[in-house]
């Protein structure tokens, strides 16, 4: 197959892959080899069945189609000094999670809106770094506690049990042929509960503004320490951060989220942002019986109309919602705004987010929410829905 | 790896595409390439894409024009081996250790085993074409057990041993992206991502699949979908549900209905989902209108 061909003539289609990599695409060598044999076997009579080849053998991934076009292009028709300029050295946890199918236009004030992500950016850092001793002490036991705490639903798998609905037929089989066709005891078979996926949204506005690190903060904790969780992040758009976050080390993890998201302290369209989440499926499907926390104040500049019925179809697919303000800190508070009135029939709590402790405490208690939230301070209050 | 340049006297992308129209299945050069390159080099397809853009069908016309038949597997949240690859039919064996007494009986013969959708292409590697439908819908322990499949083509069964193909059946996956398959698994296999198709294909597919649908309105129809396609939708039409759209509303007029209002009330089988409907109703005549211009 490949031998027939002269080294020489495939060192490009080998370099391509290279290339492929030094611009943070996964490649394989043996989708090297299959690159290798299918251009073999489609003659290749123009370029065209090389980059169709490139295509189905190397996989790029759906939304990363253009680049790898360009970079095809670059490599086959062009320099290919060009290529490895225009690409961001290390970019690759943050290319993979830009991900703005979200389909509304970006902000007006564009430029204002790039110069501010620099300066937040930065600012981030230094804050970050003087991460309250506490906090980080707090995420550390909610991390430690996440794992047996977290909500459970019935596994769809069976497996073998001591008690169970199911007969498990294959063990009967084996013990009775182990006792010469005599059973006595009937093996079982039982559904394990699983764990529940959870949903993160998180509010970046400029209302938020001096709650965003400690929320990104506290989502890296929740990416570490449970194993079916997204993040995203609504301003303006709508990010997709989960993949950054899943870095181990927190500071590389938070400047990883920071670079993907854009619309740092602009406006909220809560709304939009949502329904932009329920429009893509693959999205979508993360709320299905998930756990789904909506760290927002709901101060909605658009219409209200459009964030109560994205709430009500986020809440229709979700286990449990859970809209936590840091408003909800003043005991004072009753929800005022239109946007907050209107969301509270649907909603299954409406708690206090004000600080990372509330926050941990909150989904630390979710599990026993079948019954209604149990208010264990004053300023936490609850109403919704009651049973999840 | 194995490669055949020609697999069932088609010997290149063309071959295949022009085999599969004779199948009422219309691929795009991409598909036909990746399509001929799995059966060239062996290996498994994985086809992604929205719902509704053809990628079953695909494997019902691959099957076809390979002539052999279609094995699936439509995948599900807890899908198990029992399920997927073989299971002992136990109340047989059961009654036949009963019956033999004293007399030995060999319980794991082939007449006890239920050979599942996998096993029953490992067995039938020249006559079938396994299709693991929606592999999306699995979970990720499903996954791995996928991956052991798809690299070697081998099934190991305890009490017989392994078994492994005398040749690599040809394998189709399809996945609905609504959440990300493990790398390893699109390493194995010739990916494609198939996209609604252009305007003039989706038309010719129209007029393909609905025999009694006029060209105007196939055209009419690719717009208007096309349009729907640009919402914000939970469930934007597929090409099914335009060639459905365009044989209800053909039906209609035939029945005496006007054009656009024929459009109009056949629209439940384009959009299925009723805050869609919601959505879009204040702007469907907009729509419809433009489209039919």
């Amino acid at each position: 197959m490949t031998r027939t061909i002269l080294p020489g003539a495939i060192r490009p289609f080998v370099a391509f892959a290279a290339l492929l990599r030094a611009n943070g695409f996964a490649v394989a060598p043996e989708q090297t080899t299959a690159f290798l044999s299918a251009i073999t076997v489609l003659g290749p009579r123009s370029l065209d069945d090389i980059r169709r080849a490139a295509h189905a053998t190397l996989a790029p991934p759906a939304e990363r189609r253009e680049e790898f076009d360009a970079l095809f292009d670059a490599h086959f028709l062009g320099s290919v000094e060009l290529a490895r300029e225009a690409a961001e050295p290390d970019t690759e946890e943050l290319r993979v999670q830009e991900d703005r199918r979200g389909g509304f236009e970006p902000p007006a004030s564009d430029d204002i809106n790039e110069a501010g992500q620099a300066a937040t950016a930065a600012e981030a850092l230094s804050t970050r770094r003087f991460a309250p001793a506490d906090e980080a002490d707090t995420l550390r036991r909610f991390q430690r506690a996440l794992p047996v705490h977290l909500p459970q639903r019935r596994g769809y798998r069976r497996l073998r049990a001591r008690r169970g609905s199911g007969l498990d037929l294959r063990r009967a089989m084996q013990e009775m042929i182990r006792n010469d066709g005599e059973i006595f005891r009937l093996p079982r078979l039982r559904r394990k509960p699983r764990r529940r996926a959870i949903l993160l949204i998180i509010d970046v506005s400029g209302s938020m503004k001096a709650r965003t690190d400690a929320h990104l903060r506290f989502a890296h904790a929740l990416v570490r320490a449970a194993d079916r969780v997204e993040v995203f992040t609504i301003g303006t758009r709508l990010t997709r951060v989960t993949r950054a976050l899943k870095l181990r080390n927190r500071e590389q993890a938070l400047g990883a989220a920071s670079g993907l998201v854009s619309d740092w302290d602009g406006g909220t369209r809560i709304g939009d942002a949502l329904q932009a989440f329920l429009a893509v499926p693959r999205f979508a499907g993360t709320a299905r019986g998930a756990v789904v926390l909506i760290l927002s104040d709901g101060l909605e500049r658009g219409d209200p109309k459009a964030m109560t019925e994205a709430v009500r179809r986020l809440a229709a697919r979700a286990w449990h919602l859970s809209w936590m303000t840091p408003l909800a800190a003043d005991p004072g508070f009753r929800p005022e705004t239109a946007a907050l009135k209107s969301i509270l029939p649907v909603v299954d709590a409406l708690a206090d987010g004000s600080s990372t402790q509330r926050l941990c405490h909150h989904v630390l208690t979710l599990a026993q929410a079948g019954a209604p939230y149990p208010s264990l301070s004053p300023s936490s209050f609850v109403m919704g829905r009651g049973s999840g | 790896m194995v490669v055949r340049a020609k697999v069932a006297g088609i010997d290149s992308p063309e071959a295949l595409a022009s085999a599969l129209r004779g199948a009422y299945y219309l691929a795009d050069d991409g598909l036909a390439t990746a399509a001929y390159l799995a059966l060239a080099l062996g290996k498994p397809l994985l086809l992604e894409g929205a719902p509704g853009v053809g990628k079953t069908e695909a494997a019902k016309a691959i099957s076809g024009v390979l002539g052999r038949r279609l094995i699936r597997l439509q995948c599900y949240e807890g899908i198990d081996a029992a399920a997927a690859l073989y299971e002992w039919n136990y109340p047989r064996q059961m009654l036949a250790i009963r019956q033999a007494g004293d007399k030995p009986v060999d319980i794991y013969g082939d007449e006890f085993l239920i050979e599942r959708p996998m096993l029953q292409a490992l067995r039938a590697p020249d006559s079938a074409v396994l299709l693991l439908d929606e592999i999306d819908r699995s979970d990720h322990e499903f996954e791995a057990l996928l991956l052991e499949f798809l690299s070697d083509f081998t099934i190991s069964i305890p009490e017989r041993g392994t078994l492994s193909a005398r040749e690599r059946p040809v394998v189709i996956l399809t996945s609905n992206r609504t959440r990300e398959l493990h790398e390893a698994l699109r390493r194995r296999c010739v990916y494609h991502f198939i996209s609604y198709p252009a305007p003039e294909r989706e038309a010719q597919i129209i007029m393909l699949r609905a025999s009694g649908v006029a060209e105007d309105t196939a055209r009419a129809v690719v717009a208007a979908v096309g349009r729907l396609r640009r919402e914000p939708l939970t469930k934007p039409p597929g090409i099914a549900e335009a060639v459905d759209w365009a044989e209800a509303a053909t039906v209609l007029a035939k029945g005496g209905a006007s054009w656009p209002d024929a459009f109009k009330r056949s629209i439940g089988v384009a959009i299925k989902d009723e805050e869609d409907h919601a959505h879009i109703s204040p702007r469907l005549d907009a729509i419809i209108t433009g489209a039919a211009a």
